[in-house]
């Protein structure tokens, strides 16, 4: 798998606007901005009320994922093109989530909705209309993910790459600095843990950095052996994600899995080790 | 989620809509819609304007020293952005289209809501 088997640019996604094999899929947190406007043709997945369970914290089951995509008329030989605001982080996550329920042919745009927005390419208001489909999702691939019982068995053992700020992981600060400070009962990071924050995988318009820069950063820069194996993990899994893509989709490291759980959990379990300060 | 613990002042049932993701709505997460009160957070705020009029298609983000990234949000329809930092010294630097940007210090401290108004 190389860049251009998972990674499409702006020109490519206006080119399929309309292409009916080709399903373009806005997922943003706020999803007031896809109501404002979206790439045309493009409908919308919600992170949260779409694709976890309403009542405990996990995903949608199988039969809730083939029921969401059912629904939003998507089959299982479309190409889904994701994209969203955040740099992607959402989109990334759910680039990642469909994965795991084994689906295909799936696409991240480079850069996503802020780089279509800074391009001044076109968004439309209007919600396209899809005709149900009958989608059948594969079993979860948990080669892609990391549960806390694993994640805490790994430290020491396997890269932990935690792709939160510097101040998250030093333990300064418990969420990302555009909102409000709450969540996990500590602070701090998951001993052994290097800190390589998700942002410098990006460009300043939200596109990936090159293959050879990504590469000088987690091999060179953090120092990560990719001979072991390697768990990503950030406050809700969303950010790891973004990483996830860049370590599993556009470098090839096949041992790479996503904690979903992260710090959120993490932080507040009892009794598990935690580091404060910079990597020891 | 501990009652002990204050984070738990916001909890769903207080908030319309509780921010429980990191992505931030356009403009960012409101004061009142964080905390109930500011508390001890450290805010950073302000409005985006070009020729006097709000630019509300573009992102501001802030970073740290040597130009770490530390958090963006896209602005809201009034050109509004909201960064809950730590305290200490921060750029602010704003991306719009057709190549418009901007950049300023600001100072952050607990407690406090630090005013930005950035024109482009």
């Amino acid at each position: 798998m190389s860049r251009s088997d998972v990674l499409v640019d702006a020109d490519w996604a206006e080119a399929r606007i309309g292409d009916p094999g080709v399903v373009i899929v806005e997922v943003d947190e706020d999803t007031s901005a896809y109501d404002k406007g979206h790439i045309p043709s493009a409908i919308k997945i919600d992170w949260k009320k779409d694709l976890q369970d309403p009542v405990r914290r996990d995903f949608v089951d199988k039969t809730g994922f083939e029921n969401l995509l059912s629904e939003r008329g998507i089959s299982n030989d479309d190409t889904v093109l994701l994209y969203g605001g955040n740099n992607n982080w959402f989109a990334a996550y759910a680039y990642w989530y469909f994965r795991l329920y084994g689906h295909d042919k799936v696409l991240l745009l480079d850069g996503g909705r802020k780089k279509w927005e800074l391009d001044s390419r076109e968004l439309t208001p209007d919600v396209p209309e899809r005709p149900r489909t009958s989608y059948t999702a594969r079993e979860q691939d948990a080669s892609l993910r990391a549960l806390r019982d694993e994640v805490i068995a790994a430290i020491g053992k396997r890269n932990l790459v935690d792709v939160r700020s510097p101040d998250e992981f030093t333990g300064r600060l418990l969420a990302p600095a555009h909102l409000p400070q709450e969540q996990a009962q500590r602070a701090g990071h998951i001993p052994t843990a290097r800190n390589v924050p998700w942002s410098k995988a990006a460009n300043e318009d939200g596109t990936f950095r090159s293959d050879d820069e990504l590469r000088s950063l987690y091999a060179g820069e953090a120092g990560l052996d990719f001979g072991r194996d390697t768990i990503a993990y950030c406050r809700i899994g969303e950010r790891s994600a973004h990483t996830w893509f860049v370590l599993h989709e556009l470098l090839g490291h096949p041992n790479v899995k996503n904690y979903d759980g992260s710090w959120t959990e993490y932080g507040s379990l009892v009794g598990v080790p935690i580091e404060l300060g910079e990597a020891r | 989620m501990s009652d002990a613990n204050p984070a738990s002042t916001v909890t769903p049932t207080h908030l319309p809509n509780p921010p429980q993701g990191c992505g931030a709505p356009a403009g960012g997460v409101s004061v009142s819609a964080a905390t109930g009160t500011l508390g001890g957070q450290a805010v950073v705020e302000g409005h985006v304007t070009r020729e006097g009029a709000p630019v509300s298609t573009g992102y501001a983000r802030l970073l740290g020293s040597g130009d770490e990234f530390v958090a963006e949000v896209p602005l809201g329809d009034d050109g509004g952005f909201r960064f809950f930092a730590a305290p200490g010294s921060w750029t602010l630097r704003v991306l719009a289209p057709n190549g418009l940007r901007a950049e300023q210090s600001v100072q952050a401290d607990h407690g406090q809501v630090t005013k930005v108004e950035v024109s482009l």
